[in-house]
């Protein structure tokens, strides 16, 4: 890490007040003279730093404050408590040259002229960000190839798949070059091929220009792919900061045997082995705990009838699932 | 200058997308029209302070400056901010205040053909309406016109400030829109307006939306001061106001959540 982090949250916090309101005429009334609050914690004392040019990934289920917190970091909002700094600005003063040095893209809402082609809002961006028209048509090309978007640039932006809208969306918001990269949900219903093309689009343009990443996304390979550090919230919290494989190892204290078996037998038969995630015909899934492995293997194939046998570390997607059940686990 | 006139041809280019719409806004636009032929016959019979043909022009001019001084900007903004995209505007170093400043002259631009197509229909069909305009005049007026344009601008822009608290600020300036309507000279020129009233409507912003631009380009005796002043004061003051609003508002929407 470089001595100056070029993303700072420190105690960063967020409370909401919430109108509260019952189903009933008297309590709409109620609600109308007298309103009563409730407030809800989105983010709380959250600290961490990134350093120029990482890519980190954030994870948390919906409503964790993910979201939250990258409105924070990008100026939107203004935290209830707490400090932060991001490539040398306070976020919420929202001053020109921090604008300029950071965006936000977000997977279910786009900034491009629907009815345009995506050449006009990269042109509308280009004159709104200062950038040189020879500057703005070389960035366009180099950007355009590294997409596979150059033949769909002159298409209404109606005209264009999902997949190359969201590429078209990343094109626009990364026009003036930002140093810091905010990602919520970019590959959001995009099918694999296009999620791929973007994860890897991403992975390049972090590569090429030494840009700051931080992504949030429900998929997981997503994070696997790009994030090599993991962030994860919980309910507000930060429940883990550190390498991905280490969140693997620190709530993943098990492993996965997958087993094809000579005939089908009832789940009862595995239960003595493992826990049965999965159970259908000739094909059984068990997790086993990663310290009584070599152990429970040697059982079971003395025990079952079994054709193949294969030990796997468990998908990340389940791992997450269980971080999340059991937030007292906290780093 | 290199943004105003990127952001003018983008916004040109979209406005064009919407020809049939715009069409068809023009159309919507003909309510002075429809009133010319009401206030004409009405001034063949009856004794009035103008002439049915200065009746035709005034209510001609009517519709070309309302044609000119179109806002929209309170449903745009109301709809940004229920809809979430306000945080797009906000994270682009441009105030949202200029952006739809430039989506709204571009329709102008765009506009401009259905408007001359209209006047030459109307031409065609009240030969009163015809006249040769005085240079001097007709420039002051259409100098008048973007005043108005911009003070309509503001006015509005200021009201769709409010949806920071409300959400509702369509229905504010509904109620401006009455007022509007009937204190602009819009319905009436404010010749007819009984004296006490015509008073009190030149010092609202009203009548220098619509009224005093529309009198100057028909070639009517009115007088430029101090409505000018009138009118500079209230768009200073809308200004002011707007900016405090956006500013209280933007701690409001980013401490509520974006």
């Amino acid at each position: 890490m470089s001595a100056e982090p070029i993303i700072l949250a420190q105690d960063l916090t967020k409370h909401y007040r919430v109108a509260l309101k019952e189903e009933s005429l008297l309590a709409t009334l109620r609600h109308f003279l007298l309103r009563q609050y409730r407030t809800v914690k989105a983010v709380e004392g959250v600290s961490f730093q990134i350093a120029r040019g990482e890519v980190v990934g954030f994870l948390g289920p919906n409503g964790a404050g993910k979201t939250t917190t990258l409105k924070m970091l990008t100026g939107l909002i203004h935290p209830t408590r707490g400090k932060a700094v991001v490539a040398g600005h306070i976020p919420w003063r929202r001053e020109k040259a921090f604008l300029k040095k950071i965006t936000l893209v977000m997977g279910n809402k786009q900034q491009l002229i629907w009815d345009l082609p995506a050449l006009d809002t990269f042109r509308l961006n280009a004159a709104i960000y200062d950038i040189p028209e020879g500057e703005f048509r070389k960035r366009v090309s180099e950007l355009s190839e590294m997409l596979s978007l150059t033949n769909k640039l002159h298409q209404p932006v109606r005209k264009l798949s999902l997949g190359e809208r969201m590429k078209a969306e990343l094109l626009a918001a990364l026009l003036h070059r930002p140093e810091v990269l905010f990602l919520d949900e970019p590959t959001l219903g995009l099918d694999v091929n296009a999620q791929v093309a973007v994860r890897e689009f991403i992975r390049e343009y972090n590569r090429r220009y030494g840009a700051t990443v931080l992504l949030t996304s429900h998929y997981m390979a997503d994070i696997a792919a790009l994030a090599e550090r993991v962030l994860v919230i919980h309910q507000g919290r930060l429940l883990y900061d550190g390498p991905l494989a280490g969140l693997l190892e620190r709530f993943a204290p098990y492993r996965e045997v997958g087993l094809t078996l000579a005939y089908p037998l009832p789940r009862e038969a595995f239960l003595a082995f493992g826990e049965v995630r999965d159970l259908e015909g000739l094909k059984a899934r068990l997790l086993v705990p990663r310290e009584r492995l070599t152990e429970r293997v040697a059982e079971i194939l003395k025990s079952l009838p079994v054709e193949d046998l294969e030990v796997r570390e468990p998908p990340l997607e389940e791992v997450i699932a269980k971080v999340f059940q059991s937030p007292k686990e906290a780093v | 200058m290199r943004k105003a006139g990127t952001l003018l041809s983008v916004y040109l280019a979209y406005m064009l997308e919407y020809r049939a719409e715009l069409f068809l806004w023009a159309l919507a636009g003909a309510l002075p029209l429809i009133l010319l032929g009401v206030w004409t016959e009405a001034a063949r019979g009856g004794e009035f302070p103008l002439s049915p043909g200065e009746f035709a022009r005034y209510f001609l001019m009517v519709f070309l400056v309302r044609q000119a001084t179109v806002v929209w900007v309170v449903w745009e903004f109301e709809r940004d901010v229920v809809e979430g995209r306000l945080s797009f505007r906000l994270l682009r170093p441009l105030d949202p205040f200029f952006d739809h400043l430039a989506a709204h002259t571009a329709e102008r631009l765009a506009r401009l053909p259905f408007v001359v197509l209209l006047t030459l229909l109307f031409f065609a069909l009240f030969p009163e309406a015809r006249f040769l305009p005085e240079p001097g005049a007709f420039l002051l007026g259409l100098g008048l016109t973007v005043l108005a344009f911009l003070l309509r601008y503001t006015m509005q822009y200021t009201t769709a400030l409010l949806t920071f608290w409300t959400e509702r600020a369509t229905s504010v300036e509904e109620v401006f829109f009455l007022l509007y309507l009937f204190l602009s000279g819009t319905i009436a020129p404010l010749e007819v307006f009984p004296e006490p009233l015509k008073s009190l409507a030149l010092l609202t912003p009203f009548p220098y939306l619509v009224y005093l631009p529309a009198a100057l380009l028909a070639g009517q005796e009115v007088a430029l001061f101090p409505g000018l002043w009138i009118m500079l004061l209230w768009g200073v003051g809308f200004l002011l106001l707007s900016r405090l609003l956006w500013r209280l508002g933007l701690r409001r929407y980013s401490g509520q959540g974006a």
